[in-house]
């Protein structure tokens, strides 16, 4: 029989050993994005020493900076891109979820749970089955509204000034647009689910009380029920968020200008043109995901509530 | 007075759903229905669309890419059950009262948050053939006596990965396991084991039993439920999945052989320009995954242990 101690032991050894296997591939990323060129191909003799760079060349990611500036503003814009598709997807998903998941959980009107059964149903589909038409949309949108509107040139790519300096953001809707990045991803029928099966946890009595005093829908909605779903709210926040910081497929159908591009389709086509240059390559992986670490670490506490939260589903 | 709320609440009902409404329709519904009609048409998106029956579905039954990418979606798969197991077994070790357990839950999500583009192409440089990770572990740590053995039975080793038809799918099951283990499942099984009661095992501990009784006896029907939804999401994200890793790791190859029924539907579509039988096959896979849920529906009541 072993005893607490040994057990102990035992079992940081296995955590630890699991942690290293988890652990070891970011530091190979780590390592090479600061080796020199001629440093890179270290591993083929010591693969310890291939953790180890010889001289640390910081410069690389000055370097990924600097090529990828050429390609509609590389890194610098791609951030940029990033952050305001997932800020503007996630309030605008937070949002709707919210309002969507107060009527379904606390109001009363015809047909509401057979609208809230097909929210449910859709859940399922396969995402290609609506991008198909989703695509079509944006491709043809601009012909429909070029016959609908003449005197707009909807085929044109905008310009926007901004300190002293001219911005390429794209069509107004359809392809290589903002339009067609944010909007379809601002409604989503799993935060609405989630919501409303945290607002329904949420006991009436406060209502009640409040509609004694005379508030509004509106008001309690805003002054009972969302300060109350705090924990809830900061989960779809959090996961909306990453989950559109890191959208590869909808924007990988409907961009293609290099100025319009996220994270995830600027690394990609950043790595079609150095597909051999691993310590470029590796910088541009660090670049890309040393924010969501930070935002994880930061809002770890709700990723884990919220996984428990999404899974009672089941 | 009743009535009277009751018109407010259906107006304020309807009010507050408008929104979330209008998108569900426009972007959900609609397309949905949209890509059914589609399916029963050719279209290449230059010419009006054609008509064409059920001939997208009967070239589909013909199609041996279709059936071939279909046969490496359920390769990818059998991953599943080892990550699933994995997990398990990994909340096991971590259901104690240690200290320091948040900084190796968060180690181990890691993976998991960051799975991306720049993930998939770590992966890459990790199995590069002459100067990746593990292949300088292979050559330079295995004893020589194994690498020849192996070579010996014909097995490409060390492996090609990614460039080679035999070990690029074992390459991304690897990866997948190192992506998801520490990942939700995880969580949720942890969840699942601070709800089994310590009587239980105090009480197999009187009666004498082993670590391997009690995981079988107490902890694995204990945790089902959590087993069977795991299980059930794993199969209908495995079945739609594959495309993302395949795009940035190996293009869907060598020789097709890391094409899945996901990636098909983007060449058709997005590649192709072939909109109406990329829907059927966008169907069929719905079908698939709708097959797999009413299935566990059935199965899960006769299987779980509540």
């Amino acid at each position: 029989m072993f005893t607490i101690e040994m057990k102990k032991f035992l079992t940081y050894l296995v955590l630890g050993f699991v942690g290293m296997f988890m652990l070891l591939p970011f530091l190979w990323m780590l390592s090479t994005s600061v080796k020199s060129a001629s440093d890179v191909f270290a591993a083929v003799d010591n693969p310890v020493k291939a953790f180890i760079p010889g001289k640390t060349e910081w410069r690389n990611y000055n370097q990924v900076y600097d090529t990828t500036r050429a390609m509609g503003g590389g890194f610098a814009r791609w951030y940029l891109n990033s952050l305001l598709v997932a800020v503007v997807v996630t309030l605008g998903q937070v949002t709707t979820s919210a309002c969507a998941a107060y009527a379904f959980a606390r109001l009363k009107f015809p047909g509401r749970d057979k609208l809230f059964l097909g929210y449910l149903a859709t859940m399922m589909i396969p995402g290609a089955v609506t991008m198909i038409p989703n695509f079509i949309l944006m491709r043809k949108i601009t012909e429909w509204l070029t016959a609908a509107a003449p005197a707009v040139n909807w085929d044109a790519s905008r310009v926007v000034y901004l300190f002293g300096r001219t911005f390429d953001v794209g069509r107004l809707v359809g392809l290589d647009s903002y339009f067609a990045l944010i909007v379809p991803a601002m409604f989503s029928a799993y935060g609405t689910f989630m919501l409303r099966q945290y607002f329904m946890s949420i006991p009436r009595d406060l209502e009640e009380a409040a509609t004694i005093d005379g508030c509004g829908l509106f008001r309690i909605f805003t002054s009972v029920i969302l300060p109350l779903s705090k924990p809830a709210l900061a989960t779809l926040t959090i996961f909306t968020f990453m989950g559109n910081w890191q959208s590869f497929y909808w924007p990988l159908v409907v961009l293609t200008q290099d100025s319009m591009k996220t994270l995830p389709l600027g690394l990609l086509s950043f790595m079609g043109l150095y597909s051999t240059q691993w310590s470029l390559l590796m910088a541009g992986s660090m670049m890309m995901i040393l924010p969501m670490i930070i935002v994880f670490i930061a809002g770890q506490k709700w990723f884990i509530s919220g996984i428990q939260l999404g899974a009672l589903k089941g | 007075m009743a009535q009277s709320t009751r018109g407010r609440a259906t107006g304020a009902g309807y009010l507050f759903l408008l929104p979330n409404l209008l998108g569900f329709l426009a972007f959900t519904l609609l397309p949905v229905v949209a890509s059914l009609a589609l399916s029963f048409y050719a279209w290449d998106l230059f010419t009006p669309p054609k008509f064409v029956g059920l001939q997208n579905f009967a070239a589909l039954m013909h199609d041996r890419d279709f059936w071939y990418y279909a046969g490496n979606t359920l390769f990818l798969m059998l991953a599943i059950p080892v990550n699933i197991l994995g997990s398990l077994l990994l909340a096991v070790v971590m259901n104690q009262k240690l200290r320091g357990i948040v900084v190796f839950r968060t180690i181990y999500f890691l993976p998991t948050i960051l799975a991306g583009v720049g993930t998939y192409l770590l992966w890459r440089w990790i199995y590069n053939p002459d100067y990746g990770l593990i292949n300088a572990v292979i050559t330079n740590w295995f004893p020589r006596w194994f690498n020849d053995g192996i070579r010996r039975l014909g097995v490409e080793w060390p492996p090609q990965w990614l460039t080679s038809v035999t070990w690029a799918k074992p390459a991304l099951m690897f990866m997948s396991f190192w992506t998801v283990v520490g990942g939700y499942n995880m969580i949720l099984y942890l969840a699942a084991l601070q709800g089994v009661s310590p009587e239980l095992y105090e009480a197999a501990n009187i009666d004498g039993a082993n670590a391997w009784q009690k995981f079988w006896a107490i902890t694995w029907p204990m945790v089902s439920p959590t087993t069977f939804f795991v299980l059930t999401m794993s199969l209908i994200g495995g079945l739609q999945g594959g495309f993302e890793q395949a795009f940035v790791m190996t293009r869907g190859g060598p020789a097709g052989a890391t094409t899945t029924i996901s990636y098909y539907i983007y060449n058709h579509a997005f590649a192709w320009n072939h909109m109406g039988y990329a829907a059927a096959i966008a169907w069929v896979l719905f079908a698939a995954v709708f097959g797999v849920t009413l299935l566990n529906w059935r199965l899960g009541g006769r299987i779980v242990h509540y």
